[in-house]
């Protein structure tokens, strides 16, 4: 018998996870920008969960924006790092100290 | 109920692993693919808990498209990964540590009985979680709805002026200026005599 319990587990463990990749991964944009990719999906998978088990389907409306967000954030988030190796030719995020245009 | 259980608890390990292999593993190609497993693997949890819409966008749109970016831009970029993974090891423990012991305070308020609830009826197989959501998606969300396309138009323009590249030395045709050209601008006709 699976219960809502178990599906909220679920979310909060990928989340935890999320977080865990952020502190592995500090040095690198690309993985950091994944991570929370990560965690968004344990957020979408706790609103899908109170969705069935409230018999509500605002939850689900509420994915969809999230899921529509967090598209445009990657899409942006991807074109300045794009943006950000051309003119430094890292995205080591240490080398990214200095404010200076 | 129990073949319930037991495709949830299949793909819930399955989704825990491959999250877990995507922060750890060393190659970024490696990783964009292991997040690829995880976004399947949650689709199908979200068909488990009839958000069938919501399963098959986030294979289309995740999968399809944000993935195939993120794959895009670590395949485009050189990256010395050696230097990226330097102190990997040095930050494992407390990594970890963060991440366990937010895992565990979550779980422990899970395990109060207000989260304990059983699991609703089964719709009706000719049930539409499709015409149900576009239905409240027109309706009451309609202006969310069109505030969303425009965060959207928005992303566009931003993505597209960033890594938009105007060269310096090229050189190319201005269709107008020819068109505008005039004959008296060019010729000039010289009377002389034969020699």
């Amino acid at each position: 018998m699976i219960t809502l319990t178990h599906f909220l587990a679920l979310g909060a463990i990928l989340f935890s996870l999320g977080v865990a990749g952020i502190f592995l991964n500090r040095k690198n944009v690309i993985l950091l920008l994944m991570a929370i990719e990560l965690m968004l999906l344990a957020v979408n998978m706790n609103f899908i969960a109170f969705s069935h088990y409230l018999d509500d389907l605002a939850g689900q409306v509420f994915v969809f924006f999230i899921l529509t967000v967090s598209a445009a954030e990657a899409a942006i988030g991807l074109a300045i790092l794009v943006v950000l190796y051309r003119v430094r030719q890292t995205i080591n995020v240490q080398d990214l100290e200095s404010l200076k245009g | 109920m129990l073949v319930q259980s037991a495709v949830f608890y299949f793909f819930a390990t399955v989704l825990v692993l491959s999250a877990l292999a995507m922060i750890t593993v060393r190659n970024p190609v490696h990783a964009v693919l292991f997040l690829v497993l995880a976004f399947f693997t949650s689709a199908a949890i979200w068909l488990l808990l009839e958000a069938e819409f919501l399963g098959i966008t986030l294979v289309l749109v995740y999968v399809g498209a944000v993935m195939v970016l993120f794959l895009f831009v670590v395949m485009m970029l050189d990256i010395n990964l050696a230097r990226m993974r330097a102190g990997f090891a040095r930050y494992l423990p407390v990594g970890l540590l963060v991440g366990a012991a937010m895992a565990a305070e979550m779980i422990v308020i899970l395990n109060t009985p207000a989260f304990d609830r059983p699991r609703p009826e089964p719709k009706a197989p000719d049930h539409s979680n499709t015409q149900e959501l576009g239905e409240l998606l027109f309706t009451e969300y309609v202006y969310p709805f069109e505030l969303a396309g425009v965060i959207l138009l928005v992303a566009i323009v931003a993505a597209i002026t960033l890594t938009l590249r105007r060269r310096e030395r090229a050189k190319s045709q201005r269709p107008s200026k020819q068109v505008r050209v005039d004959k008296k601008d060019r010729v000039r006709l010289v009377s002389m005599d034969s020699e």
